[in-house]
């Protein structure tokens, strides 16, 4: 059975361009390359896991709001989850980034991967830090009072002012995560898009019809 | 008070290790220590392997 | 050059994405309920103004003193909180910290000192002190603030009870006062709530409290100190920011840490650095480093052993 013809409207093109660059079997795919079997390649996963895991402890911080975790046990409860699945996904992320390296994954047309796994990385790094200061305790006074020095002597403390925490908050629960959450979808995108990188020597079995780019 | 409710109280005083310039809490190494294992056991054990196709 | 397939068309094998998923979701689920369980979280408590102008009451009129007189960080911090020639720093010839320029102005005197104090109600005292202090000339306010401040600076204790007499104008006075006020919680209320009723800007009560050296003293023996790797440190014997481990290096290291400009040329460095991690398969040499280090070798051992030439 052939699709209908898409139309030339707007939402036509997009579709047809979504359908070329990412058809059903490659974003969902049940098989993978025969080198993918090694346990270096669940880290990502892993990373991904830990990621819904730190959205939906720190989902619960924000239904109660900031103060909760300092009055109730349970609130204190919810900011260990959240805190132990920072450790969990910034630990998991790193391995993954040293496997990727060792793998030299950007091989292939597969640079905007590394790109975008690595503003991941650095945009987590953002996200944990306006974390620590929103906790409203010493560590936040100490860590804001610090920070500031680094940020202002580069002159991006005249609109991004750590000691503020109204706006240290908003910048932790929403704009931070909504710019993490979003590159971390245009990285699996792309993973799926151009599949996982292959060994750096090919078996000459596996060459056929193969397309090799240098 | 909540927190000495965990059976591992972490609030007593820090202990940090010095080797010359570096200075790192024993916490902070663990967890590196953990990371560098768990990459190296991911390097080292056998994968499972599904189905072969063609 | 590195090459590689952009498309595989070789041998597959069955690989579940979604149960691999859930699998890893139920598995980082359990840990992190369990590391929660067992080792909690630190919850170091918070300093205000009111508990450190009564635990450490010196500390806070000497800082109080070094507000009045232009002498503290905070009062010669330069961009973005006042004017202060050269205390801007610089990478080079460039200050961007002077570019960005004076977006939060304080005026440590105004805003930490006699602002508050006009609000204290009902004391002759302090009217007839606030009352000298604001007819006189800025060259008098600023030599009896600094005869103050000196004073204090060599008092045993920093005590006031110890200041060498001598004229100081109004400015014992107005400290005496800012302390008390300090100590009741007013002066927390009164730093937070200029202007405004709901406040969200922390801005001016972490400054004066970061200029005195209560809060410095309680960081420290938690080794958050910026000379003790204290960016990755947590408190307690919790893990920190252990990512942090590079950017806090370089203020353990000269040249870093012995310049004036170690916030700006670190933070330039590091913005250089975070740039090349970014760039990594562009940067020739760094790309051809897992050529060269053979843990592909183990990663795809199966699969290189499989190689029929």
């Amino acid at each position: 059975m052939t699709a209908p013809a898409l139309s030339r409207t707007w939402t036509g093109r997009l579709r047809a361009r979504a359908e070329q660059a990412l058809p059903p079997e490659q974003l969902l795919p049940d098989h993978q390359p025969v080198y993918v079997a090694s346990w270096i390649y669940v880290f990502g996963v892993l990373t991904l896991a830990a990621f819904i895991v730190v959205l939906v402890s720190g989902g619960v911080l924000a239904l109660k709001g900031p103060q909760w975790w300092h009055r109730s046990s349970t609130g204190h409860y919810f900011n260990s989850l959240h805190l132990w699945s920072v450790e969990l996904f910034m630990a998991f992320m790193v391995i993954h980034l040293w496997g990727k390296f060792f793998m030299a994954a950007w091989r292939g047309r597969r640079a905007m991967t590394w790109i975008t796994g690595a503003v991941c990385f650095l945009g987590s790094i953002g996200t944990a830090f306006t974390g620590y200061l929103v906790q409203s305790n010493l560590d936040s006074q100490w860590i804001s009072t610090q920070a500031k020095d680094g940020l202002n002597s580069a002159g991006v403390g005249a609109f991004f002012n750590v000691l503020d925490f109204g706006q240290m908050l908003m910048w932790h629960i929403v704009l931070l995560p909504l710019v993490v959450g979003f590159v971390i979808g245009i990285h699996i995108l792309q993973v799926r898009r151009r599949g996982v990188v292959p060994p750096m020597e090919i078996d000459p079995r596996d060459l056929v019809a193969q397309n090799v780019t240098s | 008070m909540l927190v000495m409710g965990a059976p591992i109280n972490l609030n007593h005083p820090g202990h940090y290790v010095h080797w010359g310039v570096i200075q790192i809490s024993v916490a902070n190494l663990v967890v590196i220590s953990v990371m560098v294992v768990l990459f190296v056991l991911a390097m080292l054990l056998p994968f499972p392997k599904g189905r072969n196709r063609r | 050059m590195t090459t590689g397939v952009t498309k595989w068309a070789g041998r597959t094998r069955e690989y579940d994405l979604v149960k691999e998923f859930v699998v890893a979701l139920v598995v980082v689920s359990v840990l992190t309920v369990a590391l929660a369980a067992v080792f909690s979280s630190p919850d170091e408590k918070q300093i205000t103004i009111s508990t450190w102008s009564r635990g450490a009451p010196n500390d806070f009129v000497l800082t109080a003193a070094t507000e009045l007189d232009g002498t503290s960080g905070t009062a010669t911090y330069g961009a973005p909180y006042n004017h202060t020639p050269d205390a801007a720093q610089k990478i080079g010839p460039v200050s961007l910290q002077h570019i960005a320029g004076v977006t939060h102005p304080i005026d440590t005197v105004a805003d930490f000192v006699v602002g508050p104090l006009t609000g204290v109600p009902a004391d002759a005292a302090l009217a007839a002190a606030l009352a000298q202090w604001q007819g006189a000339a800025a060259g008098q306010q600023q030599k009896w603030a600094s005869g103050y401040d000196d004073a204090l600076s060599k008092a045993t204790d920093n005590d006031p009870a110890q200041v060498k007499s001598g004229d100081y104008g109004p400015v014992p006075v107005m400290l005496t006062r800012l302390l008390t006020m300090a100590q009741s919680g007013g002066l927390d209320g009164a730093l937070l709530a200029q202007k405004q009723f709901f406040a969200t800007d922390y801005t001016k009560p972490l400054l004066f409290i970061a200029d005195g050296s209560y809060l410095e003293d309680r960081a420290r023996a938690q080794h958050l100190g910026g000379d003790q790797w204290g960016m990755m440190n947590e408190t307690g014997n919790y893990p920190g920011q252990a990512w942090l481990w590079l950017y806090t290096f370089w203020y353990q290291v000269k040249p870093f840490s012995t310049s004036g400009n170690a916030d700006a040329l670190v933070w330039g460095l590091m913005a250089l650095l975070s740039l090349a991690l970014v760039l990594v398969p562009f940067i020739p040499g760094v790309r051809s480093i897992p050529r060269w280090v053979p843990i592909h070798r183990l990663i795809w051992r199966d699969y290189y052993r499989g190689i029929r030439t």
